[in-house]
C-alpha cells in the first residue's frame, strides 16, 4: 500500500503558541568554529506591506560544511554547539535577526561544492504552504558556479544573496513574498 | 557524494496552490512567479533533529498544565507519522496547537469575544516512538469566527507541525473532526483540490483509544514524503 503525502495547511496568525517554545535566534552555542554573521531583514507582502506574523526557520552546515545529520557521511568535524536549526518569528514591521556561522560548503548534484547557504522556510498566514528559499553570502567567488544558483534566471539572484551591512559581521536580506522583487522560491 | 536520493514531489492536487483566492489572505502573500525547481541536495535531505533533551514528557497532556482543569470535551488525539511507503517515521518532533473549547485562543491577536480559560494554554509536543505513534490529551477545540468573509467560522481544528527526518520532510497542517458541518465552507479545508487529500485531515471517531468515562478517541495519521526509489527499485 502506498499514500499520499498529508495535504499542508497554513500555520494561521496564532502559531506563536505552540512553536515558540523551540524558537532559537543564536544557532552559536560554545566553543564553536567559525566566522560569526548576524542576518536581520523583514518579510514583505505583494503591497509592500510589512508582513507581522511570520516564522522563518534556517537549516544550514556548520563552519566546516557538515550537517548535524546522520545521512551526512563527509569525514568532516561536527561541532556539539552547533546544530545548524533555527526558528525566529517576525515582530511588528516584518523584522527578524538571527546570529549564526559562516557555513562551510557541501556537495552538490553536479559533483562540485555548493556556495556556501542557509536554508530558509518561511511560514505565515496566508501561505497554505511553506515558502522554501536559501541565503547566499555576499562577494563569495563560489556563487558563480553554483548549481542552485545557476537554475535561476540572472535577474532574480541576487533575492537569494545576502547584502552586507555597514556594521561589520552584519548581513542583510530580505523575504519578498509576491511582486516584481519577489524572493526567489524553490520547488523542493 | 553526488548520489543524493531525494524525497517525493507531491502527486498532482493532493498539496494547496500558494494562490487560492477563497482565502482572501493569501493573495497579497502567495508568490506571483513560478517556483524553480532544484533537485535535493545534501542540504534537503538532512535537517532538525531533536531528541528527548528537546522534549517534556509531560507536555502531550494539554489538560494537566496548570492547577485546575480546562474545560470542555476531553479527548484523546492519536495517530501515526507515516512515510508514503507506509513506513514509521520514529522519534520525530510534533508539536500542536489549539483554540480553547471555547474557541479562543490565548494570544493577542485574538480578539473573538469567547471566554479565555486559565486552565488550558492550548500547546503541546511530543516524540513519536519507534513505531512512529503519538498521543495527546487534550479538549475538543471550539469553532470560531474569523474575518475572512462575511459569517466566515473556521470549523474545530488543532494545528499539528512536524519536521520528519530531512528539511525536505517538514509539514505544518490542521487535524479536522469527523461530521463537522463547517468543513464544507471552510477556504482553509478546500484549498487543495484532490477531495481524498482533503478529507486525509479529518480525524476519524476511534472505539479502541476511547476511554470509558473519561475522553473521546480520535485518530489522526500524518504521512510525509517518501524517499525516491533507488535505481534498483526502479
Amino acid at each position: 500500500m502506498s499514500f499520499h503525502a498529508t495535504t499542508s495547511q497554513t500555520v494561521g496568525p496564532y502559531f506563536s503558541i505552540g512553536l515558540t517554545r523551540l524558537r532559537k535566534a543564536d544557532l552559536v552555542g560554545s566553543g564553536v568554529s567559525g566566522e560569526k554573521i548576524t542576518i536581520s531583514g523583514r518579510v514583505i507582502d505583494g503591497e509592500g506591506k510589512p508582513v507581522p506574523d511570520a516564522m522563518l526557520e534556517i537549516w544550514q552546515a556548520n563552519s566546516h560544511g557538515k550537517y548535524a545529520h546522520p545521512e551526512d557521511a563527509q569525514n568532516k568535524p561536527l561541532e556539539a554547539g552547533f546544530q545548524g536549526y533555527g526558528r525566529v518569528g517576525v515582530d511588528e514591521n516584518g523584522g527578524f535577526s538571527f546570529r549564526t556561522v559562516k557555513p562551510g560548503t557541501v556537495p552538490g548534484p553536479d559533483g562540485k561544492m555548493q556556495a556556501p547557504h542557509i536554508a530558509v522556510s518561511v511560514f505565515a498566514r496566508g501561505l497554505l504552504l511553506r515558502l522554501v528559499t536559501r541565503i547566499y553570502l555576499p562577494e563569495e567567488a563560489a556563487n558563480a558556479d553554483d548549481y542552485v544558483l545557476n537554475l535561476v534566471e540572472p535577474e532574480r539572484r541576487g533575492t537569494l544573496i545576502a547584502r552586507k551591512n555597514a556594521v561589520a559581521g552584519t548581513l542583510e536580506w530580505n523575504v519578498i513574498l509576491q511582486g516584481a522583487d519577489e524572493t526567489v522560491f524553490f520547488d523542493c | 557524494m553526488n548520489n543524493i536520493l531525494g524525497y517525493r514531489r507531491p502527486a498532482p492536487g493532493t498539496q494547496p496552490t500558494h494562490l487560492h483566492p477563497p482565502y482572501v489572505s493569501s493573495t497579497t502573500r502567495a508568490p506571483s512567479k513560478p517556483l524553480v525547481h532544484m533537485p535535493h541536495t545534501l542540504t534537503e535531505v538532512t535537517g532538525p533533529l531533536f531528541g528527548t533533551e528537546a522534549v517534556d514528557v509531560k507536555a502531550c497532556d494539554l489538560t494537566r498544565q496548570h492547577s485546575g482543569e480546562p474545560l470542555g470535551e476531553r479527548i484523546i488525539v492519536s495517530g501515526r507519522v507515516l512515510d508514503e511507503d507506509a513506513r514509521p517515521v520514529a522519534r520525530t518532533l510534533v508539536e500542536v496547537w489549539q483554540a480553547n473549547a471555547a474557541g479562543r485562543y490565548l494570544h493577542k491577536v485574538d480578539q473573538h469575544d469567547a471566554p479565555l480559560d486559565p486552565s488550558f494554554t492550548g500547546c503541546g509536543h511530543a516524540l513519536t516512538d519507534d513505531e512512529g505513534r503519538y498521543r495527546f490529551v487534550t479538549v475538543r477545540p471550539g469553532a470560531y469566527p474569523w474575518r475572512n468573509h462575511y459569517n466566515a467560522w473556521r470549523p474545530a481544528h488543532i494545528h499539528f507541525s512536524i519536521f520528519g527526518p530531512a528539511f525536505a520532510t517538514r509539514l505544518v497542517t490542521q487535524m479536522y473532526f469527523q461530521g463537522d458541518a463547517l468543513i464544507p465552507y471552510d477556504p482553509i479545508f478546500n484549498c487543495t483540490a484532490d477531495e481524498q487529500a482533503r478529507n486525509r485531515l479529518i480525524s476519524v471517531f476511534d472505539w479502541a483509544t476511547t476511554i470509558p468515562d473519561q475522553a473521546l478517541g480520535y485518530r489522526f495519521d500524518i504521512v510525509l514524503n517518501g524517499r525516491e526509489a533507488t535505481p534498483m527499485e526502479k
